[in-house]
């Protein structure tokens, strides 16, 4: 098996690629045998994924593994660099469950203009876009698949949203654009400061700043933040994320939820931190105040909206909140906590987005003040929005509770030489936040769920979960409910990997 | 007075051009009216033929210089040649059909766009302020003429009328200051300028005779606030001329400069500096805002060539700033860009003709639902439109991530400034480059699509750009290496 260690890496990316090159010589007309290449193609990307689980080593989690380092740009020396540590293992294999369970999803209901073929191409590069981004280890590597993720994702919302989505489409793509000009920009500073000149991020990593100004490191430092800060996104850069959601078709909000949004805290643990220690603790106080605001923010928002999937995408914002204040408290608890959180928001959130989109099939609505009595009309569904709506608001025993409380609980001892009373204050408006979310989750539960059949809807025939509902589904809340009881599970994976992050935290 | 030396192998491609020029002249005589259309085949040959003895120099090595060095023969013109002479030959498959079928006087078109050519591989050669003249008058003259070629469209004369006047008075303008620079340097080969501008001497007048020679060329590159002529020559001329135009035309200004500035007047970066700087920070800045507001795909693009135009004087502007190690990064990373945007530009040329086929229409509205009944051209479109907005995986991203780090590398404050410009500038480039591509994805197709077929002379200038576009941008290390290549000789 001593090929597949140095090809597993390059397989889990490429695969769907070459998945979409082959779609797109398929005719548009024979749309059976697309599907099934797609499947095909994401079914053996996570079987690669799942031989990988088998032979990643546990003991060594902060090594990384299956690494590829090959020649690729030697004019500006920047390489085809790839490896997987305990930190990127979870989120990988999140994606490529995501991106199966979609396929599956989408298999008899392609929302208008249908168009299988395109749509499930866009998909593929979307999923090597999105692999990639965690696996990669060199920056410039980093930066392609980063942006990868830009133009499938841009169609997907225009071509397949709702009635607003040439402006959320283009609004999406603008911002994350401009976040990552500047990242780019700061990345090549990164490059040109360092010595010997390098884009790997493993060697970056390794000189921690040394030799920069402590202003130089703060304005590189404040390029990355935009770039990564927009694509959380966190407060005050979140505008396009209501947007984008509430027009994206049910599966691109899934992926955008699931995956995207983690794109961008990745790259805080990844590239951010650990390149630039001394500006990530200076910036580490604002980063944590933006994220409460999120959280508030985010839930005030919430309880504002009329429609449902609105109403998620703003829980989308407060719940990335709390991922950051993790990542701000710049310890290995909060950190491990913020790992969490983005897996359990991919499973929860992205649930919440699949259930919001079986109902809009099915009533043609969002709107909540139109919906009611779902438990009665579909009463399996009724109950799946329930279970999400308590995992979402983080019940212990679920896996939204190991993303929130430890990320709320580590701002109580932040890092080193951050200011602990302020993160104290943070700790306690989070901790509101976390009462908020729960108002306007059950307050969504009740106007979706609970009480009596609207007049609209009393004749209407409402199918209960589909075939295909279910077989997307169950994974998701199996996973929901593993890992709220054994969260081990994923500290045990990260914990060793997140120390050498933090690592350059602990002394002042 | 010893008889010049001539380096035979150094000018065959030249030499073959000047061939390909006569035949195609002899053959249009001979030809039956309806046989006239393979002039077009013998152009493309003549351009592919030129090109072989390219591949046997930079197989070779040897840097070959004549006439005291106003000639020279390195890896840097053999790249430029390269470029010209394949985007010669792919405007030569735009125009097969279009000259053709629109009942065009056929053989003199070829002749003129050749000539064009030979004058755009005699600059990448030109080490001499004459010989860059005399290059520049070859390159411009025909192209005056080709941009008028559509005789009974008033848009077309006016095209070429102003381009004619544009062209002469920026040539007159430049002639002065070369003059200038001759008085002053005693001597028009660039090594030797080069040389007196180590000495210090000439004071403002020299600055003088710079400014004048780069607003010259400022207009051939049509930079901003030399600009006014391009978007209407582009509008009026034949779209494959227009292409033309913004490719090839535009590149040999950049040779141009790019000889003049880092060869003859590097030492003088207090004098060519800041005026490459706002024209490069205009440039962008002002044609992007314009092109937000087309609403017609050919003066979109030649708006966005003017940005693109801009990008590209980037470098320039920072190449002798910071400790000087910027400047081969610098000079390479123009010569990468203009590769790349070679390629791209040609490419949105060759869908924009073949949609233009079925439509009737270059109107960016009459995009609309293309996608729908012509999803192969609206896929390549996309593709090239996004590879401008240098969106990864496309070759544009690579172009625009050499001009960041040659902005970086200078690392000046002046140089940071001006890449936070070209950052925010890309962003607002992506929203018109991603209208279009919105149009044609998102609406819905018009009730009576249009019909025409993609001839297959046009299916190749469409797949060519399209092959390097994605190739390019997976593996930029081909074009990469071409620009390293082309710095040696610096």
């Amino acid at each position: 098996m001593n090929w597949f260690d140095s090809w597993a890496l390059s397989l889990a990316t490429f695969i769907p690629i070459v998945g979409m090159a082959v779609v797109l010589a398929i005719p548009r007309a024979r749309e059976e045998l697309i599907k099934q290449v797609t499947l095909v193609a994401t079914a053996l990307t996570l079987a690669v994924g799942v031989v990988i689980l088998f032979r990643f080593d546990y003991d060594n989690v902060d090594k990384l593994q299956f690494s590829v380092n090959k020649s690729w740009i030697d004019v500006i020396s920047s390489r085809y660099h790839m490896g997987l540590d305990g930190i990127s293992l979870p989120l990988v294999i999140l994606t490529m469950g995501i991106t199966l369970l979609c396929v599956v999803y989408s298999w008899d209901h392609f929302p208008e203009p249908h168009n299988p073929k395109a749509f499930l191409a866009l998909l593929l590069v979307l999923e090597t876009g999105m692999i990639g981004t965690f696996l990669a280890e060199d920056l410039i590597l980093f930066f392609i698949f980063f942006e990868l993720v830009l133009l499938p994702m841009y169609f997907m919302i225009g071509v397949w949203g709702g009635p607003n989505r040439e402006y959320a489409s283009i609004k999406f793509f603008l911002f994350t654009l401009f976040g990552s000009a500047l990242m780019l920009l700061s990345f090549l500073a990164l490059f040109f400061k360092s010595d010997p000149h390098t884009f790997d991020i493993v060697a970056l990593s390794q000189q921690h700043g040394a030799g920069l100004t402590h202003g130089t490191q703060l304005l590189i430092f404040g390029g990355l933040f935009l770039g990564f800060a927009i694509k959380v996104p966190m407060f005050p850069f979140h505008t396009w994320l209501p947007d984008a959601h509430t027009e994206a078709p049910t599966v691109g909000s899934v992926i955008l939820a699931a995956v995207l949004l983690k794109l961008g805290t990745y790259g805080f643990i990844r590239v951010a931190l650990p390149v630039l220690p001394e500006a990530a603790r200076s910036w580490a106080p604002w980063i944590g105040l933006l994220a409460v605001i999120g959280i508030i923010y985010g839930a005030l928002g919430c309880l504002a909206q009329r429609d449902m999937k609105r109403l998620i995408a703003f829980s989308s914002v407060a719940h990335m909140g709390f991922v950051m204040l993790g990542i701000s408290t710049l310890t290995s608890f909060g950190i491990n906590a913020a790992i969490f959180g983005m897996v359990a928001h991919g499973l929860i959130t992205g649930m919440l987005f699949f259930i919001a989109g079986s109902v809009q099939e099915r009533f043609g609505t969002r709107e909540l003040k139109r919906l009611g009595g779902l438990l009665l009309q579909a009463p399996k569904m009724g109950w799946i929005l329930g279970f999400c709506c308590m995992a979402s608001l983080g019940l212990p025993g679920l896996a939204g509770f190991w993303g929130e409380f430890p990320a709320v609980l580590s701002s109580y001892q932040p890092a080193v030489g951050l200011n602990v009373a302020l993160f104290r204050a943070f700790m306690v408006t989070a901790a509101i936040g976390t009462v908020l979310a729960a108002g306007y989750l059950l307050w969504m539960l009740q106007r979706v769920a609970m009480g009596k059949i609207p007049v609209e809807w009393e004749d209407a025939h409402i199918h209960d979960v589909h075939v295909p509902e279910w077989i997307a589904w169950t994974p998701l809340l199996i996973l929901i409910l593993g890992l709220g009881v054994f969260p081990s599970t994923i500290f045990h994976v990260t914990d060793g990997a997140v120390q050498v992050v933090s690592g350059h935290f602990v002394r002042g | 007075m010893p008889a010049p030396y001539f380096d035979y192998t150094a000018l065959l491609p030249e030499i073959i051009l000047t061939g390909a020029i006569v035949v195609v002249l002899i053959a249009d005589l001979l030809f039956e009216e309806r046989e006239k259309y393979r002039t077009s085949t013998l152009a493309g040959l003549g351009c592919l033929g030129a090109l072989v003895p390219i591949l046997y120099l930079a197989g070779n090595g040897n840097d070959r210089s004549m006439f005291g060095g106003a000639y020279v023969v390195d890896n840097y013109a053999l790249v430029m040649k390269t470029l010209f002479l394949v985007a010669g030959y792919i405007t030569v498959l735009l125009s097969a059909n279009y000259i053709e079928e629109g009942d065009y006087y056929q053989g003199e078109y070829y002749v003129l766009l050749l000539t064009a050519l030979l004058g755009m591989t005699v600059m990448a050669s030109a080490r001499d302020l004459v010989t860059i003249f005399v290059a520049l008058e070859t390159l411009s003259i025909p192209t005056y003429l080709l941009a008028g070629w559509r005789k009974h469209d008033a848009r077309s004369n006016e095209a070429s009328l102003k381009y004619y006047l544009m062209g002469v008075l920026s040539s007159a303008v430049m002639l002065y200051g070369m003059s200038i620079v001759y008085g002053l340097a005693g001597d028009t080969r660039l090594v030797e300028i080069a040389k007196y501008v180590r000495t210090g001497a000439g004071g403002h007048l020299f600055d003088v005779a710079i400014f004048f020679t780069l607003v010259g060329f400022a207009f051939k590159v049509s930079a901003v606030p030399f600009h006014f002529w391009a978007p209407d020559a582009y509008e009026g001329a034949p779209t494959p001329v227009t292409a033309f135009l913004s490719v090839a035309s535009k590149t040999g200004g950049f040779v141009a400069l790019l000889s003049l500035v880092y060869v003859g007047f590097f030492g003088r970066g207090d004098a060519w500096q800041p005026i490459l700087w706002v024209l490069a920070a205009a440039s962008m800045t002002v044609g992007n805002l314009i092109a937000l507001r087309q609403t017609n795909l050919v003066r979109m693009l030649a708006y966005s060539s003017i940005a693109q135009g801009g990008f590209m004087l980037v470098p320039f502007a920072v190449a002798n700033q910071g400790d000087g190690s910027a400047r081969p990064g610098a000079f390479s990373a123009t010569i990468v860009y203009l590769l790349i945007y070679g390629a791209m530009n040609l490419g949105a040329f060759a869908v924009l003709i073949g949609v233009a086929r079925k439509t009737r229409s270059a109107d960016i509205d009459s995009y609309a639902g293309l996608f729908e009944y012509a999803p192969a051209l609206a896929v390549l479109m996309s593709l090239f439109l996004f590879s401008l907005a240098g969106i990864p995986p496309l070759a544009g991203w690579y172009a625009k991530l050499v001009i960041f780090k040659a902005v970086i590398d200078a690392g000046t404050a002046q140089a940071v400034t001006l890449g936070v410009v070209a950052a925010v500038n890309s962003v607002v480039a992506l929203f018109y480059y991603a209208r279009v591509a919105g149009l044609m994805w998102f609406r819905s197709a018009p009730a009576e699509p249009g019909t025409g077929r993609i001839p297959p002379a046009l299916g190749a200038a469409i797949a060519l750009p399209a092959a390097v576009v994605l190739v390019i941008g997976v593996y930029p290390n081909l074009f990469a290496r071409l620009g390293e290549l082309a710095t040696r000789g610096l």
